[in-house]
């Protein structure tokens, strides 16, 4: 597969890849009793839209040059990257069944060093956004027509590296860049208005010099339209507000800062798989 | 969690000693603050939060600010403690360390938080394996890793009242705590925590209690072994190093961090200069593969029979 599918067929197939991800990364969580449900459920619509949906890519030439970029800035979500990564066809689905075993290639943050697909090291938050911006800055300088594309959390977006990234990109006018950030409107142990707000944050966006569309971040006709449409006659980078939903897809998780790392015991797996249809 | 015990004592997560500690000494002096990262969880603040909502800081995630904060509390006459998992506090605000901190002279407290290996399979980047190098690095910050719940508390007690810089470098893995007659925390000062003439073990924060069962696992062969508890890394107690040099010969260092620039770095260079004795250094080579704590452990040899081994070979090494 060179170019991911991009057929009228295609919001099936997110739909059907998405729910599969949703699956595998609870299965994950549950035998390790480690991980990041909460930000996984969030973030897989996302992904299933990138993969399946706009990224261009070939999984048997992961360094292939003209590939699109796609940077997991938020890396504690493994759950949704390491599925979007099997699903895509990097390496065997086998694989998962290892997450965080001993000398695992799908440690509990991403390695490119152990994972193809995997652009960076994230796990510190507010790493993958100036690393995509360098990605981005070389296409520009290569002239070259791959785009990148990153993802972070809202509760992310407090680091500081994140406004320094905003404001090179939105003077160096990258319109080959994407921003999406996960607004699930929750971090580590409280709402992100609580704790340090953001809003507004498109209008934030809109001052250091990117334009910025706000969409359902579970909507795959949204997310299609917005991620997969061409760079045009935009002249900035692009800014999109993904509104989701922590722990999206298994109700008892849904908006509840505990599933941030929580992990499900044998009742509430059963729970949440049944939910997951 | 597969961490073996030296006593019979039951294991602790020394949180709950900073957290209980924290709370009280804040209840009498007014000037203590915390500064966190959006890590009231995970620093075991949320009885502080509740008794002292106005004096917990919550800058959200993001590290560098939060050091900053804490010398610009300190500088409005403040006691701040800022709390955050350690790999974020020291590695990402490695410059306000330097420059805010040890360089300005701020009477700032850095707390951090399940150090070591403790995050385990969350991998590399949330270990916190280089921050006795970094820290010892920065001079007038002394640094301090307690090995058990009752020697954390002393140590935030200490620091509470200590004018400068401290950085406790504090654990969630569970420990024994240790018993000793009579104990008392004295910074920069080496707890003796077995007398012994054929090697010494130096061993800090969480591989105390081990060293001491490696030290009872060598007594079975008729090895003596001295293990020292060097609880302040920073500034290393020349005295006591000194002493092992002479009366035992032979030197393993223990710690739960990498294999140099810490506390056996800091063994290695007072001996080589004054009186060189075989020194071997336990620890990490570098960064982890994926793994539990345990078998993380297991695979770098710090188990109580590692350091026994570690222990053969540095008075094997004597004569040589
Ligand atoms: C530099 C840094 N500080 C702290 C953390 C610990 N941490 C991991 S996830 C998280 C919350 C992230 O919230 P958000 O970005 O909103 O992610 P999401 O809600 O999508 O999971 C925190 C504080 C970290 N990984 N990196
Ligand atoms: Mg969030």
């Amino acid at each position: 597969m060179t170019h991911a599918l991009k057929t009228d067929n295609s919001d099936g197939l997110i739909r059907q890849k998405a729910l599969w991800m949703r699956q595998q990364a609870l299965k994950m969580v549950y035998d390790k009793q480690l991980g990041h449900l909460g930000g996984d459920f969030s973030a897989i619509d996302v992904l299933a839209t990138l993969y399946f949906g706009v990224l261009r890519f070939d999984p048997e030439r992961p360094d292939w040059a003209d590939r699109d970029r796609f940077v997991m800035s938020k890396g504690h979500a493994t759950g949704a990257l390491y599925t979007a990564l099997a699903a895509a066809g990097y390496y065997p689905e086998a694989w998962l069944d290892t997450y965080m075993e001993h000398h695992s290639k799908l440690n509990g943050h991403p390695n490119r060093q152990y994972l193809p697909g995997v652009e960076t090291n994230t796990g510190p938050l507010g790493h993958g956004f100036p690393v995509a911006l360098g990605i981005a800055i070389a296409g520009q300088m290569a002239g070259a027509d791959y785009r990148t594309y990153v993802l972070t959390g809202d509760g992310e977006q407090q680091e500081g590296s994140n406004w320094e990234a905003a404001m090179t990109a939105g003077n160096r006018r990258l319109k080959n860049l994407t921003l999406i950030i996960d607004r699930n409107r929750l971090q580590q142990g409280a709402p992100t208005e609580e704790t340090n707000g953001l809003d507004p944050l498109d209008d934030k966006y809109r001052a250091f010099g990117w334009q910025v569309v706000e969409i359902e971040g579970h909507d795959y006709g949204q997310l299609l339209e917005t991620l997969g449409a061409p760079v045009g006659d935009r002249q900035k980078p692009l800014c999109v507000i993904a509104n989701t939903v922590k722990g999206k897809g298994v109700s008892f998780m849904e908006n509840q800062a505990k599933w941030h790392h929580g992990v499900p015991n044998a009742e509430q797996f059963a729970q949440a798989m049944k939910e997951l249809i | 969690m597969a961490v073996a015990a030296a006593t019979s004592a039951p294991l602790i997560d020394c949180r709950k000693a900073w957290a209980e500690t924290i709370e009280a000494l804040a209840a009498e002096d007014e000037r203590i603050v915390v500064v966190v990262n959006d890590s009231v969880g995970s620093s075991n603040l949320g009885g502080f939060q509740e008794k002292f909502p106005q004096r917990l800081v919550n800058v959200g995630i993001a590290e560098q600010t939060m050091v900053g904060v804490g010398a610009g509390l300190a500088n409005g006459g403040r006691i701040p403690f800022v709390s955050a998992a350690s790999c974020f506090l020291t590695a990402r605000a490695m410059e306000q360390l330097k420059a805010d901190i040890a360089y300005a002279g701020f009477n700032v407290k850095l707390v951090g938080q399940s150090s070591g290996i403790a995050y385990g399979e969350l991998g590399a980047t949330h270990h916190s394996i280089e921050d006795f190098a970094w820290l010892r690095a920065l001079g007038p910050i002394t640094v301090v890793a307690p090995c058990d719940a009752w020697e954390t508390a002393e140590a935030v007690k200490w620091a509470a009242i200590h004018e400068g810089p401290v950085y406790l470098r504090l654990s969630r893995m569970k420990v024994p705590t240790l018993d000793l007659p009579n104990r008392s925390f004295t910074p920069g000062k080496a707890e003796l925590q077995r007398a012994g003439s054929d090697v010494t073990i130096i061993a800090a924060g969480t591989m105390v209690h081990l060293a001491v069962e490696a030290a009872d696992m060598l007594a079975s062969e008729d090895l003596s072994a001295r293990v020292l508890n060097m609880h302040t890394i920073s500034p290393l107690d020349i005295d006591a190093v000194a002493k092992a040099a002479s009366e035992t010969g032979a030197i393993v260092t223990v710690e739960e961090a990498l294999d140099r620039g810490g506390l056996g770095g800091a063994v290695a260079e007072y001996t080589s200069a004054t009186q060189p004795v075989p020194v071997e250094r336990m620890g990490f080579p570098g960064f982890m593969p994926t793994g539990s704590i345990a078998s993380l452990f297991e695979e770098f040899s710090l188990t109580p029979r590692g350091i026994a081994d570690a222990a053969r070979v540095a008075i094997r090494r004597k004569g040589a």
